[in-house]
């Protein structure tokens, strides 16, 4: 029974599966890119000089047909990885992404065990 | 056993975060693009500002070191560095390119006019979009690099006398 | 002459606050069981001394007295008295007075309201509050004095950042404050708890309307920032992983667990000491916010002015909090037998715990992290709404369908024989999304999945206000907090989804067209204010489905005092979308940067959170006709 109501949930949003868009969405890539000289703004919510001239770049850069990937990796090299809001999966930020996961492991673990310890009971 | 053990850790562990905090209260809070000095720089492509040309990696390599300004007749602070820039010209050893950012011809041959030209080679980057390959977000921005194009210092905002003095040492060297 | 009534009052509190403590230990050691007539009396002179200095503070700003450095920095004697006012508590020393008289407030009614409990529980309670008082009061008179002075006074001030004189954000820090620098009373209580064991369901009883007293105003205060965000910033968004916001929902996960564990508390008599971690908890990650925000190692939008020797001294003060409470937590924890079945109303409190938890951990770890890799690697990194929005989504789901089955499980032992029912829902939040999607457009998988869990928690909601009006039994805030839980997450779903966001360059007399829309620049006018000069741009903005017609305002506005230039979003609220303009100039060109933004249910946002607000106090008001 759980399985065909899983299998009904799937087949109910196959349609939604094909809406993924492929290409590199310009919004998402500006709301990521920090504006360096503003006080914590994104280069999407600023119009500060430094903010055009980036999205000028991207924007070219998306239209050569760069993934979403690539121009990171571009202006990280000219900037430093302080410019982009979402941090690499690389060496120094592997806690900052596998930490928060960890503790919900953890919690799951001691949930289960003070639970399990009174079924024994 | 097992409490001792929390007990420790915790200890160790709120210790370790109020030191951390105690330390980051001496740190700068403003950020600056100076860890990228030691790279190298590359996707050079810089329009001339008169001339049908353009001036690339290949031609930035036949001089010991170069100084890549970055101004514009509209910018306040580029006014403070001129002279110096003036001064520098004189080096034999150091080439001095020159970046007309997002400016109009006839305000940047104005401003030339008015107070010297202190580059051997003028390029223009009309929109802005070298100054991103140069890693630039603000003007006046400069750089210095050496024979093999690696950035020995960036200079954010005007340069100073300290700058200028840097400067001096650094082409001495070599 | 204002600044030494307001350092004597200070002065003179931070002694009060030594007699109480003193008078507090003699009453310990005294046979009574009372509390002397003495020990009220302080407290009461101490709330109405403090109260007396923030009126004092109040004044200065009122009549625009410059020689105190607060009101020369942050305000202006054109400024418009509304503002004039809410100026005292819109900066860093004026708003620490507001903290004090939280806590000073908080610590008199407690002592008052509590008058059923045992005496030495409350007397500890009393001094512990004290401690931070005094503590507080002392970093307020040698390092954030509002009234110190500056000789020669000024003739004029140095005006009050435009951004900040709106109605949302004047009341903003008030309602934040009784929020979690109300928690300080519990973190008070729960340090007495430990040392005086008293650790019985009473003790739940004693804490509770304040826990939900705090929470229920932390989420309006929470609110009237994002609201305060979203009308002034001019970027269209109400939340933005900022430092500063950040700062006040780590408390508000805290709190929401404590008002859950509490509950079980008071049920059963389980959890006691998990309840006193999550007190300390809160407070200490109230004042850990502060610290961030205040002492200027996060870069952030919403930073006041920097001074590192503020930093210092909120970071001793946290320090000693911390150590201390951790010190007696440890010394007094005795390990406890859990008697916790697997199917029960307590499991899923603890699941809803542990959501929280991991809620808390991230957003705490997203915020500071950036702190330790540049102290402890020389390289700094961003941590944006990004990551945040990819950590927390996925579990949010899960949490929702938790929220859902939590509330009808039964104390102790619970039997699921609703499970057709359950499935039944399942099939119509799933119908629901797939009619969602198709009348409108498609979005991701993930959106897919939140859309459904957060109809299921609606229906199941309707579901279980059906069988209860039946019962009698009636748990009616509960149902309301969920509730409009369920729809605050759908709707944002919903108008993450459905956003459109439009930018352009136009000329005056210039239209842009794109999808349904055709939006004309008309006009261009400059109008001159009391304290500002503004370039209006009138657009007119039609939409093509069906014909009709709204006219937008964009501003830039010119301020003299402090000089500084604001862009003004014009905004037209409707009942089931925003339209969204803003308009900067662009240096050296005739051509304005338009940014043109529909934004569908944000009236049902803010909407939504007041309602879950109104649980709690909902709760709070049934609480409060029985005297605990």
């Amino acid at each position: 029974m759980k399985l065909k109501i899983i299998i009904f949930f799937i087949l109910l949003n196959i349609n939604s599966i094909k809406a993924e868009n492929l290409k590199a969405n310009k919004n998402e890539i500006f709301k990521n890119i920090r504006c360096l000289i503003c006080q914590g703004q994104s280069v999407a919510d600023s119009n500060s000089e430094f903010a055009q001239t980036i999205k000028l770049v991207i924007n070219d850069q998306i239209n050569e047909g760069k993934s979403e990937k690539e121009i990171y990796i571009f202006l990280v090299e000219k900037y430093g990885e302080w410019i982009v809001y979402k941090p690499p999966f690389s060496k120094t930020n592997f806690l900052l992404w596998t930490l928060p996961y960890l503790v919900f492991l953890i919690g799951g673990f001691v949930i289960f065990f003070i639970v399990r310890k009174n079924k024994e009971n | 056993m097992g409490i001792k053990i929390i007990k420790l850790l915790t200890f160790v562990i709120v210790l370790f975060i109020i030191s951390v905090f105690f330390i980051s209260l001496n740190k700068s809070s403003f950020y600056n693009t100076k860890v990228l000095e030691g790279q190298k720089i590359s996707g050079i492509n810089l329009n001339h500002f008169s001339e049908d040309r353009t001036i690339i990696e290949k031609d930035l390599k036949k001089n010991n070191f170069t100084l890549i300004n970055f101004w514009a007749s509209w910018c306040g602070p580029c006014r403070l560095e001129h002279p110096f820039l003036l001064k520098l010209k004189s080096e034999k050893k150091l080439n001095i390119i020159g970046v007309n950012f997002k400016d109009k011809k006839s305000n940047a041959i104005n401003f030339l006019k008015e107070l010297g030209n202190p580059y051997n080679e003028l390029a223009k980057d009309e929109f802005g979009r070298q100054s991103i390959n140069f890693g630039i977000y603000g003007i006046p921005e400069s750089i210095l690099i050496n024979k093999d194009l690696v950035i020995l210092k960036k200079f954010i905002g005007p340069i100073s006398k300290k700058d200028y003095n840097f400067i001096k040492n650094v082409i001495k060297k070599k | 002459m204002l600044s030494n009534v307001g350092n004597l009052l200070l002065s003179l509190n931070i002694l009060i606050g030594i007699s109480i403590i003193f008078f507090s230990i003699k009453s310990l050691e005294d046979r009574t069981d009372l509390i002397g007539k003495n020990i009220y009396n302080l407290c009461l002179f101490q709330s109405t001394s403090i109260i007396t200095c923030f009126f004092t503070l109040i004044a200065a700003f009122i009549i625009s007295d410059f020689s105190l450095i607060t009101v020369y920095q942050n305000s202006h004697s054109l400024k418009p008295i509304f503002y004039k006012i809410s100026g005292t508590w819109g900066n860093h020393e004026g708003s620490l007075l507001l903290w004090a008289i939280i806590l000073t407030i908080f610590s008199y009614l407690f002592l008052l309201i509590n008058n059923k409990h045992p005496k030495r529980y409350r007397i500890y309670t009393l001094i512990i509050q004290n401690i931070l008082i005094i503590g507080f009061l002392i970093f307020l008179l040698f390092n954030s004095n509002p009234f110190s002075l500056i000789l020669p006074a000024p003739k004029e001030g140095l005006g009050l950042n435009p951004i900040l004189q709106d109605p949302a954000l004047a009341i903003h820090p008030p309602l934040l404050y009784i929020g979690f620098v109300g928690s300080s009373i519990y973190f008070s209580a729960a340090i007495a708890s430990l040392l005086t064991d008293y650790s019985d369901k009473q003790f739940a009883q004693s804490i509770k309307n304040w826990v939900l007293l705090s929470w229920s105003f932390q989420t309006i205060g929470i609110l009237t920032g994002s609201i305060w965000a979203y009308y002034e910033l001019g970027w269209g968004g109400f939340w933005f992983w900022d430092p500063v916001e950040n700062a006040s929902l780590l408390p508000w996960f805290a709190m929401t667990a404590l008002i859950h564990s509490l509950i079980v508390l008071e049920k059963r008599n389980l959890l006691y000491f998990w309840v006193i971690i999550l007190c300390l908890l809160t407070f200490i990650l109230s004042v850990t916010g502060t610290f961030l925000v205040r002492s200027g190692i996060l870069n952030s939008v919403h930073t006041f002015a920097n001074d590192p020797t503020r930093g210092a001294y909120i970071l001793i003060f946290l320090s000693l909090m911390i150590l201390a409470s951790v010190f007696i937590f440890f010394k007094k924890f005795r390990s406890k037998n859990y008697n916790v079945n697997s199917n029960s109303k307590e499991t899923f409190i603890l699941i809803n715990n542990w959501f929280m938890i991991f809620y808390l951990i991230t957003v705490l770890l997203g915020t500071v992290y950036p702190i330790f890799t540049e102290v402890l690697s020389d390289n700094k990194v961003s941590v944006g709404p990004p990551f945040y929005n990819t950590v927390i989504i996925p579990i949010l789901v899960l949490f929702l369908y938790f929220m859902s089955l939590g509330p009808q499980a039964r104390w102790i032992k619970n039997q699921f024989n609703n499970l057709k029912s359950i499935v039944i829902i399942l099939f119509g939040s799933i119908l629901m999304n797939f009619v969602i999607v198709y009348l409108f457009e498609s979005y991701s998988v993930l959106s897919n999945f939140i859309i459904i869990s957060s109809i299921f928690l609606i229906f199941s909601s309707i579901k279980d206000t059906i069988k209860l009006f039946k019962n009698k039994d009636f748990n009616f805030s509960r149902i309301v907090s969920h509730t409009a839980f369920g729809f605050l997450v759908l709707f944002i779903g919903l108008n993450y989804n459905f956003s459109l966001e439009k930018d352009f360059n136009l000329k005056v007399g210039e239209t842009k067209k794109f999808d349904n829309y055709s939006i004309k620049f008309k006009d261009l006018n400059l109008k001159v204010f009391k304290n500002y000069k503004a370039v209006i741009g009138e657009f007119k903005i039609l939409n093509l489905r069906n014909n009709s017609e709204q006219s937008l305002t964009p501003e830039i506005r010119i301020y003299e005092n402090p000089s500084t230039l604001t862009y003004e979003a014009s905004i037209r609220t409707g009942l089931l979308k925003d339209y969204y303009i803003t308009m900067s100039n662009i240096d050296r060109s005739d051509y304005y940067n338009i940014k043109f933004q529909k934004k569908p249910f944000m009236l049902w946002i803010w909407i939504s959170v007041i309602i879950i607000s109104l649980g709690g106090f909902l709760r709070l008001f049934k609480n409060g006709n029985k005297n605990y």
